[in-house]
């Protein structure tokens, strides 16, 4: 068994009135079926709507299913008792760093989680320093979030996740906010985190540039799991992707445009250099 | 009908020890009509110039003239000035406040003085403009979806008919169909209405398939200025401010080092198929 096993799971969003009659129902997740093995990198791409964060929204027991199921770690997350071993199995990060950073100096901040779930104080600076250390921040320990860039607290946002010592990290469009060098700081943070300390990730972005480098991909449209496959799969269906309103990268675009042109260009490429070498051969 | 900035400097937080100069003299002359695209990384001073513009902030030295007047003259009516010079600011959607959208949009007319008719006219034919869906005229701004949000908030300003629209980093967290409809949405206003446009941005590769002129600041005043290609042409220069140029550019330069004769100067997946197929085309 994965470390998060979706089984069939379903999420419906009922609209109610002001007399709580129910005035309409959305399926935001409809029947996904998802294996995340330990260690793994996984990207789930779409576009806003799509249920790519109703669904991570399951992964830590912030919502339940409707139907189906999901287990994290071998606890099922329907059941109430097994809300907070999952809280601290799966840790959360969101969109916008300034809804995440609560204390005025970064220290405190990332120490605030662990402190909350009574750890003791020379364990909490302990966890502290490894977190503030693992995603390059250590130095800024006592300034203020306030002065930092996006990408910075973004960082500590995700360093104060590490300090409960989770299994699995989800991070729901961590980028979306920041400019391209943030977006980078951030990304290979989070892939240094899965290579050295073996955290298991499930990266939920609309940047495909981003997701190169995942184990595996899945695309979700309209709450179902449209695509899955290892990134160079993934890429090689432009037209597909296209369809789903998402962003090939330039490279990847035009070998598919110069391979449609006639011209002698494999699918799936990734990168520049790849293209250069499949022109120049 | 021009905006000129005549040696612009502003600096943060005068004589408080924390003094930053968020613009060091700046130059620059901005012509009826033109598209612009103002490029820099995080606290390069983008967004501060563009508050310069329409006079929310006030240069620390030097002056601004628009369409020949001094905004900084006594006499000048600054209120005007910001109903001629719209701005679009980051995450709009969060000053949209009335109980419906069309409410939200007639806002600015009405606070221009137009009477209750004439806003509404106003507001209409801004909401058509920017193609919100009229179904959802009389939504509540806190119903709609991202990209709608963000239509609502421009039309809020178009409705005010300004002469020139400023949007900063207009399609920030918008996914990659809302950004393209986006900016299809304000070229089309562009090319409609003549209105000159300045799109802040940190995106390379949306800039380049829109935008007729690129200024890229840095360190508070104009690094590089000019047309995509000339602009995109600098990319060592881009990549140590951390910028980059779009990915199909770097192909190209590395294809012509390689000895192809290829333009090095592409900056659109097109153009770029283009010239690939015409050097490697009959291979």
């Amino acid at each position: 068994m994965g470390i998060i096993e979706a089984k069939d799971l379903v999420h419906e969003y009922y609209r109610r009135d002001e007399e709580g009659n129910v005035e309409s129902i959305e399926t935001a997740v409809n029947h996904v079926n998802l294996t995340v093995e330990p260690g793994q990198f996984i990207s789930i791409l779409g576009h806003n709507g799509s249920g790519k964060s109703t669904l991570a929204k399951h992964i830590n027991a912030l919502l339940l299913p409707t139907e189906g199921s999901l287990w994290v770690d071998g606890k099922d997350t329907s059941v109430h008792a097994n809300e907070l071993p999952i809280r601290k199995t799966a840790g959360m990060v969101f969109q916008n760093p300034d809804n995440q950073i609560i204390a005025s100096v970064v220290e405190e901040d990332v120490g605030f989680g662990p402190e909350n779930i009574g750890i003791e104080t020379d364990e909490i600076w302990r966890r502290v320093e490894k977190a503030l250390t693992a995603v390059g921040m250590w130095e800024y320990r006592s300034h203020s979030p306030n002065r930092l860039s996006g990408g910075q607290k973004q960082r500590v946002a995700i360093a104060g996740v590490m300090a409960m010592e989770p299994k699995c990290i989800i991070l729901d469009e961590p980028t979306a906010m920041l400019d391209p060098d943030g977006r980078k700081e951030v990304i290979e943070t989070v892939h240094e985190l899965n290579r050295k300390k073996g955290v298991t990730v499930i990266l939920i972005t609309h940047y495909m540039e981003e997701v190169v480098d995942s184990d595996y991909v899945y695309v979700m449209e309209k709450g179902s799991v449209v695509m899955k496959g290892k990134p160079r799969e993934i890429f090689s269906q432009v037209e597909a992707l296209k369809q789903y309103r998402l962003d090939v990268p330039q490279v990847t675009l035009l070998a598919h445009e110069l391979r449609q042109a006639g011209m002698d260009i494999p699918e799936g490429i990734l990168t520049r250099e790849e293209l250069l070498e499949a022109l120049c051969h | 009908m021009s905006l000129i900035l005549d040696h612009v400097s502003y600096t943060y937080s005068v004589g408080s020890g924390y003094e930053v100069n968020a613009l060091n003299d700046v130059n620059l002359k901005i012509d009826d009509g033109e598209f612009i695209g103002i490029i820099g990384h995080t606290g390069s001073g983008k967004s501060t110039l563009v508050q310069h513009l329409n006079g929310l902030i006030r240069a620390t030295s030097g002056t601004i003239y628009y369409n020949g007047a001094d905004i900084y003259d006594k006499d000048y009516d600054r209120k005007e000035l910001r109903t001629q010079v719209g701005m679009v600011f980051q995450y709009p959607e969060h000053q949209l406040f009335e109980t419906t959208v069309f409410e939200d949009v007639k806002y600015g007319p009405k606070n221009q003085g137009l009477d209750d008719k004439q806003a509404t006219l106003r507001a209409y034919e801004a909401l058509q403009k920017v193609k919100f869906p009229e179904e959802n005229y009389d939504a509540s701004p806190f119903e709609l979806s991202g990209g709608q949000k963000r239509r609502a908030a421009i039309a809020g300003v178009i409705a005010m008919k300004p002469a020139v629209l400023i949007l900063d980093e207009p399609t920030a967290g918008l996914d990659p169909k809302g950004r393209d409809e986006i900016l299809d949405l304000i070229k089309e206003m562009h090319e409609k209405s003549k209105i000159t446009i300045i799109l802040v941005s940190h995106s390379m590769e949306d800039v380049a398939n829109y935008v007729d002129r690129i200024i890229v600041m840095e360190k508070g005043a104009p690094l590089l200025d000019g047309s995509p290609r000339e602009v995109f042409a600098h990319d060592k220069q881009l990549e140590k401010i951390g910028l980059a140029v779009p990915q199909v550019t770097y192909l190209m330069h590395d294809l012509a080092a390689k000895g192809y004769a290829v333009d090095p100067d592409v900056t659109t997946v097109e153009e770029a198929k283009q010239e690939i197929l015409r050097v490697f085309g009959n291979r």
